[in-house]
């Protein structure tokens, strides 16, 4: 047992699974407050990945580049919502699934006029470009630590948020039922808009920390958002503490099944058939677990009682 | 006599465009633009499955993102027969519709226990796995695709390779799909589903077993869809995973609502007004997905209708 | 009254066609929409560059080229390719980046007898069992540029072999590529999810432990940026050499340059071309294209200037009647025109039989980092599936 290999692995599954989570974590809000099932949350990532890029390669340093896009993605996402978002509210689920997928094409399109074509790299920060020694000899990489490090903090704040202070208590009032919040005078229009906002900043912030190691390109938002979908779904519409396990889990799942599933797969198949079952299974193996689970529980793990 | 003239403009309007696409060969080869031909055969073949689609997505409120898988099993039974030299459409059509009814049997009977979003994502997880699958078959060319080299033999004077025969038979397909479908939304089974649609828990009440019903439509759905595969490998001679992937399914939803959902025309409408729009656009700049994106939206926004409502409300299944 | 109407008449007899020089229509299709439109762009740069060089004109005709944009999508690749070839009436097809695309398309070119060119586009099929008197190819097959780099790998004695490659056709080419001439073991294989894994955390780990002397990776577009900074992040560079195909070349390396990834310079890789090739066509081409457009052509823009000298050549040889397919044809065959590969001949499969070469990323004269040439790994390759066409 390569015990090395194995924690190395489970600590890629948990950067990826804490990367998810910070895209799931507004997804799940604005579907869980809202009812309101936002594709184009892809595109607010990818716009948080070009924002930040432009403004680490203006002023030279990743950390302004950060702090300087966070406001201008929460600004982003806000503008959209009171644009184009807030008379689909009332509506059907396709009408929203449909609108914002008109707004992904959009996005993808405007990006690629507004950018370089093929995106934009930057160069990685200085004080993360290395690795850290960890126990049994493992050199980890810097920034992926970061990455876990600056996720789990977050979690942490969107725990104490939403738990602990009285826009939190707005927020969850104003999900189990929003005329009464209303009717005691809270601007629920204004408080949907800061929910918003706040899932647009938690997915810019995604797209900011996989900037130096994927860099910024159109398109980048479609290949996280099902991942991200799978979490919601998975851990149950509007629980944010779903949205925190199942991603961890699906982090796990996906990087395990792709380290070692090939391994297994050669104990039972002959080596032909296991070289091709494999990349074939471990790209099924998320939408495979997902199936499971809602068949067995259709609301999702962690469904937030009514 | 007059009971055969269209009744209302919404009619009207269904004949005008279906005898266009009938007259079509004849304008292209009057105006010598054969290239017009091709696109409406396209377009048509786009319609049966919009058609398909709307049968459970219009009338039954199953939004399914993974109804282009169909389109792919149609398209590679058809792909891999003839790859083995079995080349008989006797043999291949029916085997890729008994394949679909197959597999719609069994996706959706894991599927439908689901609702909403759930579905959605099952939906589209199930047909992203069939995707994968066909990507990672390469005796079948993989995501290259498989070329097909010779179209379906009907034999009995029918040649697929004569432009003419074929774009009839597409046609002929779609005014059955669209025929069938009439006959099946106005009919008991027809009203169920509606009626599922509309209220289930009223229609369980009333004794329906609404699982069945759905399963029963949803299966059918895959079988029409299937059927338009096929045409399309005829057409194309081509197929590829390509066309399983679920922003093909987000496309035909998009043709179904563009057209107006629930009425029997609309997605045939939906469908031409889809490869149209792309077309012209295409040539205007080449950047117009940043017309079209919008486009979309502003369609959700204020003609939620589509086409269809277009012609005012409709009191029965149109 | 009777003025007008002569006048009306002169006008119109001045109006009818054939009044001006005859000309030729060339279809170019290639993706003009959508990112991969960097490589698009790259190829219509540089037949707008040929054209240029040679003056508007093949022979006694005039040149007209209609480009088309596949989108990146096979059904919308055979539309545009019908819309040139029923709608515009082109004489003769090229371009093509996409083997899907091309499979799509060709039998709309060829069952209405014109000939098809692709300019990038090498599957299998087409080389082998499905190869047509009236396709050529101008580029290379699939298999060929991994199959040189397993030479390289031999040659500098690597005896373990861990490979990294997308899992859909091309990827599965590259690897089957490299399999066939590489001697030594490949101790580790991970086919990823195409295009969604842009993360190769769990492969890079699996790396560091299995250890081999090389690894060998195919990462087309933005994913080779994104490969090649992970391997960094993980601690490989410089520890582990790797080896590329098609993952650096002048499209990636400008954003390479910009993100300072110094560790790409000198890695290796093959081709059957470099920028700094040394042969006139060659030169005039490199040097014209970066006067013209700032920036180093990539292979595709070689390929797709090759296109346009090697259609001149079939046009030339039926002095501008171009309804002489079997002449053309012919031409075609012979390939006598002169390429920026520098020379070559034309195999019975009309796939080309040529020069592989190892090719270094380097800083040139003015600090831009570019590919430069080193040897010939596979002189006058040709291509693995040739035995298997029964051309008629």
């Amino acid at each position: 047992m390569d015990w090395v290999l194995l924690i190395e692995q489970c600590l890629n599954g948990f950067q990826l699974g804490v990367l998810l989570f910070l895209i799931a974590a507004g997804l799940t809000l604005t579907f869980g407050i809202m009812d309101f099932v936002n594709l184009a949350h892809g595109s607010l990532y990818m716009l948080g990945a070009f924002f930040c890029a432009t403004l680490t390669l203006w002023t030279d340093s990743f950390l302004l580049g950060v702090l300087l896009g966070l406001p201008a993605v929460l600004a982003a996402g806000m503008l959209i919502e009171v644009t184009t978002l807030r008379t689909l509210y009332q509506r059907h689920h396709l009408d929203h699934v449909l609108a914002t997928f008109g707004l992904i094409l959009f996005f993808n399109e405007l990006v690629q006029v507004i950018w370089p074509l093929d995106g934009l790299r930057v160069p990685f920060p200085p004080a993360f470009d290395g690795s850290v020694p960890l126990i049994l000899g493992i050199e980890y990489s810097a920034f992926r630590l970061l990455i876990i490090v600056v996720g789990l903090a977050v979690a942490a704040g969107l725990w104490f948020l939403v738990a602990r202070t009285r826009i939190g208590m707005l927020v969850r009032a104003g999900a189990a039922n929003p005329a009464m919040v209303s009717a005691l005078g809270v601007n629920i229009r204004l408080l949907f808009t800061f929910v918003f906002g706040l899932g647009a900043a938690l997915a810019g912030l995604a797209g900011m920390l996989v900037l130096p190691i994927l860099g910024a390109n159109s398109g980048m938002g479609e290949q996280i958002i099902i991942l991200a979908f799978v979490v919601v779904v998975v851990g149950g519409i509007g629980s944010i503490r779903g949205a925190f396990i199942a991603a961890l889990v699906t982090g796990l799942i996906d990087t395990l099944g792709r380290s070692f599933l090939d391994v297994l797969l050669l104990a039972f198949l002959p080596t032909n058939a296991a070289e091709a079952a494999g990349p074939a299974l471990s790209s099924m193996l998320i939408y495979i677990f997902m199936v499971v689970v809602l068949f067995l529980r259709p609301q999702g793990l962690f469904p937030p009682g009514r | 006599m007059s009971a055969l003239l269209p009744a209302s403009p919404r009619a009207w309007f269904a004949a005008v465009v279906l005898a266009l696409c009938a007259a079509m060969p004849v304008i292209a080869g009057a105006i010598d633009e054969p290239y017009y031909m091709d696109i409406f055969a396209r377009m048509m073949i786009w319609a049966i499955a919009a058609v398909s689609l709307n049968l459970i997505l219009g009338y039954g409120g199953m939004i399914s993102f993974g109804h282009a898988l169909y389109l792919g099993l149609g398209g590679y039974t058809v792909g891999i027969c003839s790859y083995y030299g079995i080349d008989s459409a006797l043999v291949q059509w029916p085997l890729a519709l008994v394949i679909a009814a197959l597999v719609a049997l069994a996706f959706g009977a894991i599927s439908l226990r689901t609702r909403g979003v759930y579905f959605i994502m099952i939906t589209m997880a199930l047909a992203q796995m069939v995707y994968f699958l066909a990507v990672s078959a390469e005796e079948y060319g993989s995501d290259d695709g498989l070329v097909i080299y010779t179209r379906s033999e009907l034999g009995g004077g029918f040649d697929l390779n004569e432009p003419l025969h074929l774009y009839y038979t597409i046609f002929g397909c779609l005014l059955l799909a669209l025929y069938f479908t009439r006959r099946l939304v106005a009919s008991r089974f027809g009203m169920v589903i509606r009626g599922v649609q509309s209220n289930e828990t009223r229609m369980e009440t009333l004794g329906f077993a609404t699982l069945r019903y759905r399963l029963a439509a949803f299966v059918i759905a895959g079988v029409m869809c299937a059927a338009a595969g096929v045409l399309s490998a005829n057409v194309e001679k081509f197929v590829s995973p390509d066309a399983l992937h679920w922003t093909r399914s987000g496309e035909l939803i998009f043709m179904v609502v563009l057209g107006g959902m629930g009425s029997l025309f609309g997605p045939v409408a939906g469908a031409l007004a889809f490869w149209l729009l792309a077309e012209v656009l295409s040539r205007f700049t080449e950047h117009w997905h940043l017309v079209f994106g919008p486009f979309l939206l502003l369609v959700i926004l204020f003609a939620r209708s589509g086409i269809d409502g277009l012609f005012g409300t409709r009191d029965d299944a149109g | 009254m009777l003025k007008p109407i002569l006048g009306t008449l002169l006008v119109a007899a001045l109006a009818v066609p054939g009044a001006q020089a005859a000309k030729i229509k060339i279809g170019f299709v290639t993706t003009l929409t959508t990112p991969a439109a960097v490589i698009g762009n790259d190829m219509r740069d540089a037949v707008e560059l040929a054209l240029e060089h040679i003056g508007h004109k093949m022979g006694p005709l005039d040149v007209e080229v209609v480009y088309g944009d596949d989108e990146f999508n096979p059904q919308k690749g055979k539309q545009a390719t019908e819309r040139l070839v029923k709608q515009d009436k082109v004489d003769i097809v090229a371009g093509y980046i996409w083997s899907h695309v091309l499979l799509a398309s060709s039998n709309t070119v060829l069952d209405a007898g014109k000939i098809l060119i692709s300019a990038n586009a090498g599957p299998s099929q087409l080389a082998g069992r499905g190869c047509h008197r009236n396709f050529f190819n101008i580029s290379w097959q699939n298999d060929q540029t991994p199959m040189a780099l397993g030479e390289v790998l031999n040659q500098r004695g690597i005896k373990s072999l861990y490979v990294i490659a997308p899992n859909y056709a091309a990827g599965k080419n590259m690897v089957d590529g490299v399999e066939r001439t590489y001697k030594g073991e490949v101790v580790g294989k991970d086919m990823t999810q195409w295009p969604a894994q842009i993360d190769w955390a769990a492969e890079l780990s699996k790396v560091k432990s299995v250890n081999p002397q090389a690894v060998f990776v195919f990462y087309p577009g933005k994913h080779g940026p994104a490969f090649i900074t992970q391997y960094k992040q993980a601690g490989l560079e410089g520890k582990i050499p790797l080896y590329s195909v098609y993952t650096l070349d002048s499209l990636s390396l400008p954003s390479f340059q910009q993100a300072n990834m110094t560790g790409v310079l000198g890695t290796t890789m093959t081709q059957f071309w470099a920028p700094d090739i040394d042969n006139a066509q060659n030169k005039r081409f490199v040097s014209g294209f970066k006067q013209k457009y700032g920036k180093y052509p990539s292979f595709y823009g070689a390929q797709s200037y090759d296109a346009v000298f090697f259609i001149k050549s079939a046009v030339e040889a039926v002095g501008g009647d171009v309804s002489n397919i079997d002449g053309m044809r012919a031409a075609l065959q012979k390939a006598d025109f002169p390429s920026v590969r520098g020379p070559f001949r034309m195999g019975p499969n009309h796939f080309p039989i040529q020069n592989f070469y190892s090719r270094e990323v380097v800083k040139d004269a003015d600090g831009v980092w570019t590919t430069s040439v080193r040897e010939v790994v596979l002189r006058d390759h040709q291509d693995p599936y040739a035995a298997e066409c029964k051309m008629k």
